[in-house]
């Protein structure tokens, strides 16, 4: 494959499922799954062939109707892009199956669930443009695409509480994308472009550039959940169905998170200081504690797991104090590769169990009736596969070895001890402790021994199998470092020392 | 003194005030049409900033990139609010509720 032809494919990836959500919405509500499904598969396959193009030959760029930046819109694929760009194809595969049956089930099959398979393939074109844009505004355009699809997958039951939770999630949405656009045009004031290289090239240390950038730092920590803007979530996380709650917790705010990362090393890391830093760490700190400990008090499992994204979160901002730091060269600060390896693989893998969570949690209320977590006795012999999923899952949320999970605290670890900042080991130790905490209730319950054989109803083969995929995925990753790290180094921001800070804010 | 403040840093102060009381109504106005409200000042004071910037270097002709990302930005905010409508509209009619407390 020459170059044009494979840096094309990087518009495939937006244009594949925008394609299929046009086509599903138009086909008979019968056909929609299956076209959903193909549709999925075959931007699946998209993601796969452009992360394998980017691992072979390095960063593609890509100029929208050949016109480039910046006069026109530029697409942009490196190895954090694409490492991204995987996680959403295979959770999305997945989930895309799991719902086929979920949404056939007549007491799922309410409000206006015909809409799911357009909405979500929209949000799917979204997440992929949001990984691959390489232009502010287009970012923005992204955000509140993703923003209203999302809201509108969490309210399609229709049910009331969801309806709040949604209007709530909207208004803070709204509210994350116009101080995101401020910033954006504070910029575009400042330095008349918006693409992402010539934004950083322009950009010189100055006052008004703290302000913008704060702007957008505080418009998409609303979107990422982070603690305290976090109060949106649990809520519309919770009042979902099961394959949206999944798409939600563990893609769309990953989105937010990869906007936030791209923007602090790529774009601004002349304008952040270490004080931003750490600030940014106390709030993933907070979230950790917080987070973990309101999903240890929950009795509904969604409720549980809608906490624990909460505290998860949490753990991925501990990478921005532990890479924002004073040095002269990248030899002096080993860490730094640690640290960044540790966050990305946090989201990675945090977006493989949560998915398998929600899917198994789904699983569970659909055969109970129920998602109370009491209500959950002894279903390990009547549904082995689904419990041995949620297992997998809570394994990588805790961080034991060997799993995506523990691969991400454990550098995140080391990283903090290296470099020094050792107030974060305590944070990510109590967090795992938090962690094991709620997981382990739901299997002590799980595996709990009844005297009385609970009557439950049948439930898909097809939606067990899935959660116990993404679960094994959320394992198996562990495993496959190297790979993941081979991805992750194309282009990346500490191959040449691009210091997030030099020694000016002492 | 007056003269010499340019007519766009008026617009762009402007801009500054419209967000944060866009911002404070969104926090303390309880009921969901005035939540909605909020937002569409918020959005009207990045507008109005961008517009403004059109004309920033006081050129022969205003910039036209401003002015298609408020175009843009418009189309979008429509939607959103429509939506929210719709669905505080639905929440009103499905339980009586018109704001986020309990109890109404």
């Amino acid at each position: 494959m020459n170059a044009a032809a494979s840096s094309a494919l990087l518009a495939v990836l937006i244009a594949a499922p925008v394609t299929g959500a046009l086509i599903a919405f138009l086909l008979p509500v019968r056909l929609r799954a299956t076209a959903g499904i193909l549709t999925a598969a075959a931007t699946t396959a998209a993601t796969a062939a452009t992360a394998w193009r980017v691992a072979a030959d390095g960063a593609h760029r890509h100029a929208l109707g050949g016109w480039g930046a910046p006069l026109g819109i530029d697409l942009y694929a490196d190895g954090l892009s694409c490492v991204f760009l995987l996680m959403t194809g295979i959770v999305g595969l997945f989930v895309s199956v799991y719902a086929k049956p979920f949404f056939a089930q007549p007491e799922e099959n309410k409000g206006a669930t015909e809409l799911f398979w357009p909405l979500w393939l929209i949000l799917w074109a979204s997440l992929n443009g949001m990984f691959l844009s390489a232009d502010l505004f287009n970012l923005y355009v992204m955000l509140e695409v993703m923003g209203l699809s999302a809201v509108a997958l969490a309210v399609l039951s229709g049910r009331p509480p969801a309806l709040v939770a949604g209007l709530r999630y909207l208004l803070a949405a709204i509210a994350g994308s116009m101080a995101y656009l401020m910033g954006v045009a504070m910029i575009y004031g400042a330095v008349s472009a918006l693409d992402l290289q010539i934004v950083a090239a322009g950009i010189e240390q100055g006052r008004s550039f703290r302000v913008a950038f704060s702007l957008i730092l505080v418009g998409l920590l609303v979107k990422t959940a982070v603690f305290p803007l976090h109060f949106w979530l649990p809520g519309a996380h919770s009042t979902a169905q099961a394959p949206v709650s999944a798409i939600l917790s563990a893609l769309v705010v990953k989105a937010s998170f990869y906007l936030i990362l791209r923007l602090w090393v790529d774009v601004f890391d002349g304008s952040v200081t270490v004080a931003a830093g750490q600030a940014l760490g106390a709030l993933g700190a907070a979230a950790i504690i917080w987070g973990s400990y309101q999903a240890l008090r929950q009795r509904r499992l969604k409720l549980m797991v809608a906490h624990s994204t909460v505290g998860q979160i949490g753990y991925m901002f501990l990478l921005f104090p532990l890479i924002t730091v004073v040095y002269q060269d990248v030899a002096e600060a080993p860490w730094l590769a640690h640290a960044w390896t540790g966050g990305v693989y946090q989201a990675i893998a945090h977006g493989f169990a949560k998915a398998a969570m929600f899917l198994a949690v789904g699983v569970f209320a659909m055969a109970v009736g129920s998602d109370d977590r009491d209500s959950t006795v002894g279903l390990v012999g009547q549904l082995p596969m689904t419990t041995f999923a949620l297992a997998l899952a809570g394994v990588s949320l805790i961080g034991l070895p060997p799993s995506g999970g523990f691969v991400a605290k454990w550098m995140l670890l080391k990283a903090a001890f290296t470099s020094g900042q050792w107030w974060w080991a305590p944070v990510i130790l109590l967090g795992s402790f938090l962690t094991a905490g709620y997981v382990f209730m739901v299997l002590r319950q799980a595996f709990a021994p009844t005297s009385h054989k609970i009557k439950l109803k049948p439930v898909p083969r097809t939606m067990e199998v899935t959660a116990l995929v993404l679960g094994a995925a959320a394992i198996i990753i562990g495993f496959r470092a190297e790979e993941f790290l081979l991805l992750l180094d194309v282009e990346a921001a500490f191959q040449e020392p691009v210091e997030p800070h030099r020694a000016n804010d002492r | 003194m007056i003269a010499e403040i340019e007519s766009h840093q008026i617009y762009a102060g402007t801009a500054g005030i419209l967000f944060c009381l866009g911002l404070a109504g969104l926090f303390m106005c309880g009921h969901f049409l005035k939540k909605i409200i909020a937002t569409k000042i918020l959005g009207t004071s990045v507008f109005l900033l961008l517009v403004s910037l059109a004309n920033r270097n006081q050129m022969e002709f205003a910039d036209p990139v401003p002015h298609a990302m408020v175009i843009t930005g418009i189309v979008v905010a429509v939607s959103a609010s429509a939506f929210a409508l719709a669905l505080a509209r639905r929440i009103w009619k499905e339980t009586g509720r018109s704001t986020f407390e309990d109890n109404p």
